[in-house]
């Protein structure tokens, strides 16, 4: 038997070299099956991955509180009332449920430190907005409350403005130009990472006052444009974002007939809009391995059926000088097994550098997944080995000058 | 069985047919035939096209199942074999030529001789070497590596014939082996295989329609709406075998 099979294999490898072109098709359509099946896959837990995390980065029980009437084209815009540091200090003092309270004025600007210049997204708030937002810190300090009271000309910058800026050096004590202010770095945030939402770590807190008084232009104005409000655990958010509408409404004066200038969102609703956007970004990259591993299995079929004439013909001279059918068609087996073999592991190999790629590209997470590696090597497999052994099958059960007058 | 002169037979059949198709599109291609042959004979199977020369063939060479009727080769009852049993008697006594040569395309010369060879699980180098000499036997010593697409007819009739006397069957069956060959070419093979049936003592069974290719034979068989119509032994076969 192993002589057997050493000579079928023997046999099959000659096949293969005296068939190249063949041989080269058939792999094809195995790597592009396998590899496609894995590479999506593993981007889209990879995505999954990201977005999971960027969920619980959110924090669980965090909602805003934005001018406007929502997101999208109506939200801002001339005309619609900001907010107040009044209203901060309202809400603080009636509404029952809030853990913590900050106040948030956000603006983009040119930030300088010796040659390297940026823009950056400039966060002006309170203490609280730390914890809030999950921050915690990397090195150095957060600004605390004498710093707010003094609107101190100091800040905390995040991971990426620290590289940008200040590439390897230490940045804790240097000073920044932020518009017109000159501001010292006390702290570095640790990184939240990226991926759905944009860099979060592109980005510097400052006191608010200090970026009301110091930085000029139209930063100046004590308006606020966002509130960051976290809940005390056990708090039901519907019944805090219902609490807070009514009080805003009611500061405002709005009549029962007009519509709601402000808007309350909690992170739990942005979490469903993302998570159900990964499962239909999965169930399409799902779709689209599908049909690669479709597309595969055909081209495979279809060059087997091409040379199926040629084939038939071939095995009825195996069989006329003396081989067995068993002993030609275990030949075709270990060719179709071989080359199926050969696909996937290209295909995997092919899958690995993509997934590199493309995971960085994208900016998700590569994790590699045994499972849908085996499982794709092992259908695209079964896909060549059945499409190349089937037609060698019914042909090794002809009689010799069947096979041999076979057109 | 013995034959009347004492010879233990080779072959011998009695009462076979062939039938091609079913039902009322059946066709009897063979309607009976009794035909005994001995080691080392020359035989030529002679008659008119669609006569049934080919299925006669190919029932000998054990390419296809008679329909009824008993085929003995060297004592063995051929019609009882399954397909595993008549693959291993092809291996081991046959060699078999075909009018359409049929070699593997894209494959060396020296490797379609090798052929039959790897079936009976031969290690390399005595493959090479026996496959050499089966080439150098039928002329070609310096076309080994060469593909049947890089050779004429006669070459690759040369090549088929290599490779159906490398194993040394003890009988060679041969379909109209020249009947793609011009007369030169047909003259050269038919030599051959002579001295193949003269100097190694193979028994050759060959189809023809050519009167001076069946001369290099020493028995004639006629065979005519599938019965054989006359069988007769040449005798003047010493003078008149290569004129
Ligand atoms: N596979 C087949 N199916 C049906 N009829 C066949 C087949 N092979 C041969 N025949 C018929 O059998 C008869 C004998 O054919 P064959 O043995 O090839 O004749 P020859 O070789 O003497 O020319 C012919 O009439 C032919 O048409
Ligand atoms: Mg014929």
């Amino acid at each position: 038997m192993i002589g057997m099979l050493g000579n079928a294999f023997l046999i099959a490898l000659r096949e293969i070299r005296r068939n190249l072109t063949r041989a080269f098709l058939t792999v094809l359509g195995v790597v592009i099956g396998v590899s496609a099946v894995i590479t999506m896959v593993t981007l889209g837990e990879g995505t999954t991955e990201a977005v999971k995390a960027q969920i619980s980065n959110l924090g669980s029980n965090l909602l805003m509180l934005r001018p406007g009437a929502g997101f999208g084209p109506r939200s801002g815009g001339a005309g619609v009332p900001l907010f107040t540091e009044d209203d901060v200090e309202a809400l603080r003092d009636q509404v029952p449920g809030i853990a913590a309270i900050a106040p948030v004025r956000n603006t983009m600007m040119s930030t300088i430190y010796l040659q390297e210049a940026r823009n950056t997204s400039i966060t002006g708030s309170t203490i609280d907005f730390f914890s809030i937002n999950k921050w915690s810190i990397e090195s150095g300090r957060f600004f605390d409350e004498r710093d707010l009271l003094n609107a101190s000309a100091v800040c905390v910058i995040g991971t990426t403005v620290r590289k940008e800026l200040f590439g390897g050096q230490d940045p804790i004590g240097e000073k920044i130009r932020i518009g017109k202010a000159s501001i010292e770095v006390i702290g570095v945030l640790k990184s939240k990472g990226q991926a759905g939402m944009g860099d979060q770590d592109d980005t510097i807190v400052l006191p608010l006052t200090t970026l009301q008084r110091r930085l000029g232009g139209r930063t100046s104005s004590r308006d606020i444009s966002q509130i960051s409000i976290s809940a005390e655990d056990g708090t039901d958010s519907d019944f805090l974002i219902g609490e807070i509408t009514s009080l805003m409404r009611q500061r405002r004066n709005l009549q029962a007939n007009q519509d709601n200038n402000f808007f309350v969102f909690d992170t739990r609703q942005i979490a469903e809009t993302l998570s159900s956007s990964t499962r239909t970004m999965t169930a399409l990259l799902s779709a689209v391995a599908g049909v690669s591993l479709l597309v595969g299995g055909i081209g495979i079929m279809n060059i087997m059926l091409v040379s199926v004439t040629e084939r038939t013909r071939e095995i009825g001279i195996r069989l006329a000088i003396g081989g067995t059918a068993r002993e030609v068609l275990l030949q075709f087996l270990v060719e179709a097994v071989t080359l199926s073999c050969v696909g996937g592991v290209m295909g995997i190999l092919l899958a690995y550098g993509l997934c590199t790629v493309l995971s960085s590209v994208i900016q998700v997470p590569f994790t590699f997944n045994f499972q849908i590696n085996l499982l794709a090597f092992v259908f695209s497999a079964v896909v060549g080995v059945v499409f190349g052994f089937a037609p060698a099958r019914r042909a090794a059960r002809l009689d010799p000058i069947e096979a041999l007058r076979h057109e | 069985m013995k034959t009347a002169d004492g010879n233990p037979s080779l072959i011998s059949i009695r009462g076979l047919t062939k039938t091609y198709g079913h039902g009322s599109m059946a066709f009897q291609a063979l309607k009976g035939i009794d035909l005994s042959i001995r080691r080392g004979e020359f035989v030529a199977i002679m008659g008119p096209s669609g006569s049934g020369k080919s299925t006669l063939m190919n029932l000998l060479g054990c390419l296809d199942r008679c329909t009824s009727g008993s085929y003995q080769y060297d004592g063995i009852a051929v019609e009882s074999l399954d397909s595993v049993a008549l693959s291993l008697l092809r291996r081991h006594a046959l060699g078999f030529v075909f009018q359409g040569f049929n070699l593997l395309a894209r494959t060396s010369a020296l490797e379609n001789v090798e052929l039959p060879l790897l079936y009976r699980g031969y290690p390399r180098a005595k493959r090479r070497t026996m496959a050499r000499e089966a080439l150098a036997l039928v002329g070609l010593p310096d076309k080994e590596r060469n593909t049947p697409a890089e050779m004429s007819g006669g070459q690759q009739q040369r090549v088929a014939i290599a490779r159906a006397i490398v194993t040394d069957p003890s009988t060679l069956l041969a379909d109209e082996p020249t009947g793609n060959l011009d007369s030169v070419t047909t003259q050269e093979i038919m030599e051959l295989i002579k001295g193949l049936n003269e100097k190694r003592g193979i028994t050759v069974l060959m189809v023809t329609h050519e009167d001076e290719v069946a001369h290099y034979a020493k028995r004639i068989v006629h065979v005519k709406d599938g019965l054989i119509e006359k069988d007769h032994v040449k005798l003047d076969h010493s003078e008149g075998s290569s004129q």
